[in-house]
């Protein structure tokens, strides 16, 4: 007999809901009635390019900014009527790099935990420094620290209260590999612990390799919203790319997507393809000098469904 | 409630580490006032009989210091903030905004009624006025810089650059507390600016102020205690209304 639990009768609130949210700023209609709905539990991607609407909607679920309309709630609580049952509850790394130039980085992290009524809080303070790289500079000023350094600082900020959501924003902009890494070990530590974490990215192979689910954002509407996996097998086929030792045959042309020499990009509707497309080269009397086939991937999903790289 | 006691340690933190711009320059430029004014005035002026100029003027300048000093701790704190961006941390965290309005405002009267003390301690080398009724003086430098506290975070709430508060700071509050009768009694302007005089609120807080000095006042302490009560009051809800509102700091 499988035993009970919430879980079962789906009465664990979200994580994260969203419902028909909208906020306009002037003529611009930054938000245009989003819904989404996040688990608790889950690493969940919001992608989409800049101006999509990713930053708004992290605003109005931390109360940066106040919605026009619409509903939305982190763990069951309304981030408008409960903002502040809901804000204990969200941990946020903003996108801009903010601190405040009175302070060394354990003044703030102490404040911070004050701010969210945690008292000796310095355990888990040393705990999250640690993990962060930023145990040898707890005491400077966070004037003296370099821009990565802040990053790291804001990212402490966000986890000083332990919240069961965390929204990161950016994260890793502008920082490097080694940060990068130790912040992405800590992040997925945490989310194995049942923290759900909320990402949006500019790197796509980040939110390929850590997010179980993604939603993909355009002009303040989601236009994708699905298990990554569902994503990448979306793309159905295969890109080959070859070298040959002559020129590829015409009947061919229609399906290269890019061309140096007698290097071709060609994308196939699928594996079987492969042998038609062997077969006509050989008819033709051109040799394969190298062949690799590649993968869809998160970039080649968003391109089609955004229509413009990101980086 | 230790989101509120942290955010009011943070705002007197921030004045104690520059504690010698917000404390000790403003106290220097009160004392050059004194010395000045009484230098040249003291021969000439007596507004109260039996009252010497230096010592009428040292409530005046206390208040007066007390007054642009909380404003400007509510102001520059929060226009700051906004400017570099780490007003964020506070608006992440969950605090109630009866908190916020009561930490950035006892922390402005703080820095004022520190300012006003050290012009005090510092004045009796010239002077040394009475203290007849010194509930009065506590009840008007109480309200007085609760009422600038809160002006000082509308303003701070409103200005977008610091070119805007220093616009709000020199073309209304200067203005206003230097025309309120620091200097001078209402008694000796002439008529017109005697009846405009009593639109300034700030003239009933010198007034009521120097009421506890020296026992005699250009009006009844209570009118001003009424009217500064009132101010504060009305001062504290607007501010309250526009921090729900999310007023230019949740966009």
């Amino acid at each position: 007999m499988i035993p009970l639990s919430l879980e079962h009768f789906n009465l664990m609130p979200p994580a994260i809901d969203v419902r028909q949210a909208r906020k306009r700023y002037g003529n611009l209609q930054a938000l245009d009635g989003v819904d989404l709905r996040i688990e608790q539990g889950e690493f969940f991607g919001l992608l989409g390019p800049n101006g999509a609407g990713k930053t708004t909607l992290i605003n109005l679920l931390a109360g940066l900014a106040l919605p026009d309309d619409g509903q939305l709630s982190v763990l069951g609580h309304d981030v408008v009527k409960q903002y502040r049952a809901s804000r204990r509850l969200l941990g946020v790394v903003p996108q801009e790099l903010a601190f405040d130039p009175f302070f060394t980085v354990r003044e703030t992290l102490r404040l911070q935990s004050g701010f969210f009524g945690l008292r000796r809080n310095d355990a888990w303070i040393d705990e999250v420094m640690h993990h962060l790289d930023l145990t040898s500079k707890a005491d400077t000023n966070m004037r003296r620290l370099s821009g990565g350094m802040k990053r790291r600082v804001l990212v402490a900020q966000a986890l000083v209260h332990k919240p069961p959501v965390i929204v990161l924003d950016e994260p890793t902009a502008g920082v490097d590999v080694e940060l990068r890494q130790s912040l992405w070990r800590f992040i997925q530590q945490l989310n194995r612990d049942g923290h759900t974490i909320l990402l949006t990215t500019h790197y796509l192979e980040e939110a390929e390799a850590l997010c179980t689910r993604i939603a993909m954002l355009k002009h303040g509407r989601i236009v994708a919203l699905d298990s990554t996996q569902n994503l990448l097998s979306s793309l159905a086929g295969c890109r080959v790319r070859l070298k040959l030792a002559g020129h590829l045959p015409a009947a061919l042309l229609p399906q290269v997507v890019e061309q140096t020499n007698d290097d071709y990009l060609l994308t196939l509707p699928s594996y079987q393809a492969l042998e038609s497309m062997l077969a006509e080269l050989r008819v033709a009397g051109v040799a394969v000098q190298e062949m690799t086939l590649q993968q869809p991937d998160l970039e080649e999903v968003f391109l089609r469904l955004v229509g413009r790289v990101v980086h | 409630m230790l989101s509120f006691c942290s955010l009011l340690y943070k705002e007197v933190f921030r004045v104690w580490k520059v504690g010698f711009q917000t404390v000790l320059a403003p106290v220097l430029t009160a004392l050059l006032y004194l010395l000045i004014f009484s230098h040249v005035l003291a021969q000439h002026v007596e507004v109260y009989p039996g009252v010497h100029y230096t010592a009428f003027l040292i409530p005046g300048l206390m208040m007066m210091a007390i007054l642009q000093n909380a404003f400007a701790n509510s102001s520059s704190s929060l226009i700051q903030s906004k400017i570099t961006g780490n007003i964020v941390f506070v608006l992440l965290a969950p605090i109630a905004y009866w908190e916020f309005l009561a930490a950035y405002v006892l922390a402005s009267m703080l820095r004022g009624l520190v300012v006003g003390i050290g012009i005090y301690l510092a004045a009796l080398w010239f002077a040394q006025p009475p203290m007849l009724f010194p509930l009065w003086i506590i009840l008007f430098a109480v309200l007085g810089s609760a009422m600038l506290g809160s002006l000082g975070v509308v303003a701070g709430m409103w200005a977008e650059k610091f070119d805007q508060l220093a616009g709000f700071q020199n073309f209304i509050i200067m203005p206003l507390t230097f025309l309120s009768g620091v200097f001078y009694s209402i008694h000796s302007l002439p008529p017109f600016w005697q009846a405009l005089s009593r639109f300034n609120p700030f003239f009933y807080m010198i007034d009521g102020f120097r009421y506890g000095f020296f026992g005699v006042s250009d009006i009844s302490p209570w009118v001003s205690l009424t009217v500064v009560g009132g101010c504060m009051l009305g001062l504290m809800l607007l501010s309250l209304g526009l921090l729900k509102s999310g007023y230019k700091l949740r966009y």
